[in-house]
């Protein structure tokens, strides 16, 4: 098949994918922006509803429909979209044919659907035997909830995410977006390719079973372990605001008000000589009392409100600036309009390329943020349309002629 | 033999860092990572063994650094330089947050290096990247995440009230992920031609492409997402999904139910605990169990059968919550096929059944205490090239001779 012009760091690298939303869809872009050839297998008689994404909001204006949906597009750019009726025996034979030439199959369904269409791991083994399968679920194939179902917020509710994500007096806040699916993805993504290496070393496969929740588990491990080891339980009767340092000691270490509406900075102190500088600008009669460290980290109520009454009068940008100036640890808290349009530092990194959709036309996507020097990644689809590649993987890929594919099609087969 | 048996990363000790040394220490790589003579500053960071703060007691430093060897090698003095320079050429790859002149002015930047070792994977993290001066700004956790954004998404639908920062160094997290993910493609790469190259990651760009709808609403159509408690932000106000069960414990609802065998399911199960008769809205469930054709979601609001049956499933779902616990709660809707979430503490998750039965907890020997203690375990299960902790966090200097001994 077509490789994409320079040299990438995956080219040559196949992966037969039946992930989808997020968590799964993410961990294949990530390989497809580096050269891996993609192709995303959907069912045709569910036109690829599975993928709730498919024809979800966000729409550019006057769009809609299943070959519309902005995070769907978001999430599969450069990827081959085939469709195959896996409930027909040819449809089976089709993606047997794949699997042999492929180099890894990726899926993130609930335990048991490969294998009830009779593509489970010894069937898989089967067919090319050095073959790397990589599933992710929520709770994994194994143990007592493994047939429990998930989204991203329930991962992140399960694993504790969510409630080290809160402020004081109030229920958990969590996270307003689903974090463990973009992290899964991730995980998703490095387990595949650690796979790979192990295949490159060992001319091994294997199935890996990826459970988003204990990937999120592992991001709150100092904590795990002042409970393990000191028996310290993160829950209190009153939570502590999680905008506080958990860890190094810091204060005043939070997000404050600023001016206009709905803004907001984030400041930290890391040591005294933070809080002078600072304290230099602030130039108010309060900030003596608030001299040394161990008050400060003692009465951050009360600190907490002092900062917040001097921010207040503050634009956000013209506070960033004049304690970068010190400088000390200060950060807007940036709206997507903000991060995208105005902050100069994602643009120049190249963070929003513009990809070419079939039906959507051009669309700017979350791109990756690394640059490899020698083999980058690179974006210029989007994200297929159902079946959109059907007649160009059948052909190329198994040789089949026009006619033969048109028949399938006839079939119900694609 | 695990998959990066066989791989030596060079770390320069840095707090921002060290989550991608672990990671690739505890698949296999021979992780060693360099400390100034007065050692990274993270070995004094809380929570401390016994809750004392003394050498080797962090327990923060021990998290981060599982899996690696410590030497000491002092970068500013000449005989560091050297010792660096011998590290470099036994190496596959070099893991650093410095300053971004840092390693040029010293003379060991990667146009250096790779006169060293010219196949070397040289992978820089730094909060905005190799070509900005605002990389070197001070930062932490909480700035970083606010200029890339997940704070502006996260906190509560009373707006007086600041946006929320998730704890736990998400921010660092997430830049590590993407240099782990970055070098493991690099290694790929130069298995397959010899050749390896530099890496520039991006901290708040990365948390700028794992916002999910924040960033691509505005790319797609300049909507803008406002933040929501407990739930996902959006540009229309949602309905909750997270409510207090009788215990005073949370839980998340999920996607309320939508199918017939749903209803059905949450109708048997409020008839199993008794509470039918405190459900005016029951008779809607039964029309849901019985719906025949699609359940149109997009017509809540619209049609006024659809409207009822969706809120009755919402109705009923918060008096079971008031009426149980949440873990019977969790245990009772996720039985009956609904995708909810008790909201656990980290520790809560740690002690479920569901981790321990899948071996998620694994013990470390600390020699140096005498005792072994229960960490968080691997984040994917490869069977035929394992994650695991091969050795507690080091000693300050622990393998300087060790390490530098076999270089000369």
């Amino acid at each position: 098949m077509t490789a994409a012009t320079p040299p990438q760091a995956l080219d040559g690298i196949r992966i037969c994918d039946f992930t989808g939303q997020l968590a799964g869809a993410g961990a294949t872009k990530w390989l497809s922006a580096f050269g891996a050839e993609i192709i995303r297998i959907e069912d045709p008689v569910r036109q690829g509803r599975w993928d709730i994404l498919r024809g979800m909001e966000p729409f550019k204006e006057g769009q809609s429909g299943l070959e519309c949906g902005g995070g769907f597009n978001n999430h599969n750019t450069d990827k081959y979209g085939i469709t195959l009726n896996l409930r027909t025996d040819k449809g089976k034979e089709i993606l047997t044919r794949i699997i042999e030439k492929s180099d890894a199959v990726t899926e993130n369904f609930a335990v048991g659907v490969l294998e009830r269409w009779g593509f489970g791991y010894p069937q898989l083994k089967a067919i090319k035997a050095d073959i790397v399968y990589v599933s992710n679920c929520g709770f994994g194939h194994e143990g007592p909830y493994s047939q429990y179902k998930t989204w991203g917020p329930i991962v992140q509710a399960v694993s504790g995410l969510t409630f080290s994500s809160t402020l004081p007096g109030q229920p958990p806040a969590g996270w307003g977006y689903s974090y463990m699916d973009h992290t899964g993805g991730y995980y998703m993504a490095m387990a595949i390719m650690l796979a790979l290496l192990h295949r490159q070393n060992t001319g091994e496969g294997q199935w890996v079973d990826l459970a988003c929740t204990e990937a999120a588990l592992t991001l709150n491990g100092p904590a795990l372990l002042d409970w393990s080891v000191n028996g310290n339980a993160m829950r209190q009767p009153v939570q502590t605001s999680s905008n506080r340092s958990q860890y190094a000691p810091m204060a005043p270490h939070g997000i404050y008000p600023c001016s206009g509406e709905d803004n907001w900075v984030a400041i930290s102190c890391r040591h005294q000589d933070d809080w002078q500088k600072l304290a230099g600008v602030i130039n108010q009669d309060w900030t003596t009392t608030f001299d040394d460290e161990a008050t400060r980290l003692a009465d951050q109520d009360l600190l907490d409100t002092h900062m917040a009454a001097w921010t207040a009068s503050f634009d956000k940008f013209d506070l960033q600036t004049k304690l970068r100036a010190l400088p000390i640890p200060v950060a807007a808290v940036q709206k997507p309009q903000e991060r995208i349009e105005q902050d100069p530092t994602t643009e120049n990194f190249g963070l929003w390329p513009t990809v070419e959709h079939s039906a959507m036309g051009e669309v700017r996507v979350d791109g990756i943020p690394v640059h490899l020097s020698k083999t980058d990644w690179h974006m210029s689809r989007g994200a297929p349309c159902l079946g959109e590649h059907n007649e160009h993987v059948l052909t190329s890929l198994l040789g089949m002629s026009h006619d033969e594919v048109a028949d399938l099609r006839e079939q119900g087969v694609l | 033999m695990s998959a990066l048996n066989g791989i030596r990363v060079i770390e320069i000790g840095h707090e921002r860092i060290s989550f991608a040394g672990k990671l690739m220490g505890d698949m296999g790589a021979d992780v060693i990572l360099l400390e100034p003579p007065q050692g990274e500053a993270s070995r004094d960071y809380p929570p401390f063994l016994d809750g004392e703060p003394g050498a080797n007691r962090s327990m923060y430093f021990w998290h981060y650094n599982t899996s690696k060897r410590s030497v000491i090698v002092d970068l500013e003095t000449a005989a560091g330089q050297n010792a660096f320079r011998a590290l470099i050429a036994t190496a596959d790859v070099l893991l650093e947050s410095e300053p971004i002149q840092r390693l040029s002015e010293l003379g060991l930047d990667y146009a250096d290096l790779i006169r060293i070792k010219p196949d070397l994977i040289h992978a820089a993290m730094t909060p905005y990247g190799r070509n900005e001066p605002a990389s070197d700004l001070p930062a932490t956790d909480l700035t970083i995440m606010a200029a890339g954004g997940p704070p502006w998404s996260c906190g509560y639908d009373d707006h007086s009230l600041p946006p929320v920062r998730g704890w736990g160094n998400q921010g660092y997290h997430t830049g590590c992920h993407f240099t782990y993910l970055a070098v493991l493609t690099a290694l790929l790469h130069r298995d397959k031609t010899g050749e390896g190259q530099f890496i520039d990651v991006s901290m708040t760009a990365a948390l700028n492409v794992t916002t999910e709808a924040a960033s691509y609403s505005w790319l797609i159509r300049e909507a803008t997402l406002q933040r929501q408690t407990g739930r996902h932000a959006s540009v229309r106000p949602s309905g909750e999904t997270q409510m207090p069960c009788a215990d005073g414990r949370y839980v998340n609802t999920g996607v309320p139910p939508r199918f017939p065998h749903e209803f059905s399911r949450l109708l048997a199960w409020l008839r199993e605990i008794d509470l039918v008769s405190k459900l005016p809205e029951a008779v809607f469930l039964e029309m849901g169990a019985n719906w025949e054709g699609p359940f149109d979601l997009s017509q809540i609001g619209k049609d006024d059968t659809i409207t009822a049956i969706f809120g009755a499933g919402r109705e009923a779902l918060k008096l079971i919550a008031m009426s149980l616990t949440a873990q019977e709660f969790f245990i009772g809707c996720q039985n009956a096929g609904l995708a909810v979430g008790i909201i656990y503490s980290p520790e809560e998750a740690f002690e479920d059944e569901h981790f321990k039965a899948r071996g998620f907890q694994v013990e470390v020997t600390h020699d140096d205490f005498g005792r072994s203690f229960r960490y968080p375990g691997a984040p994917y299960k490869l069977p035929n090239s394992p994650w695991s902790i091969s050795a507690r966090a080091p000693h300050l200097g622990e393998h300087t001779e060790e390490v530098l001994g076999t270089l000369v």
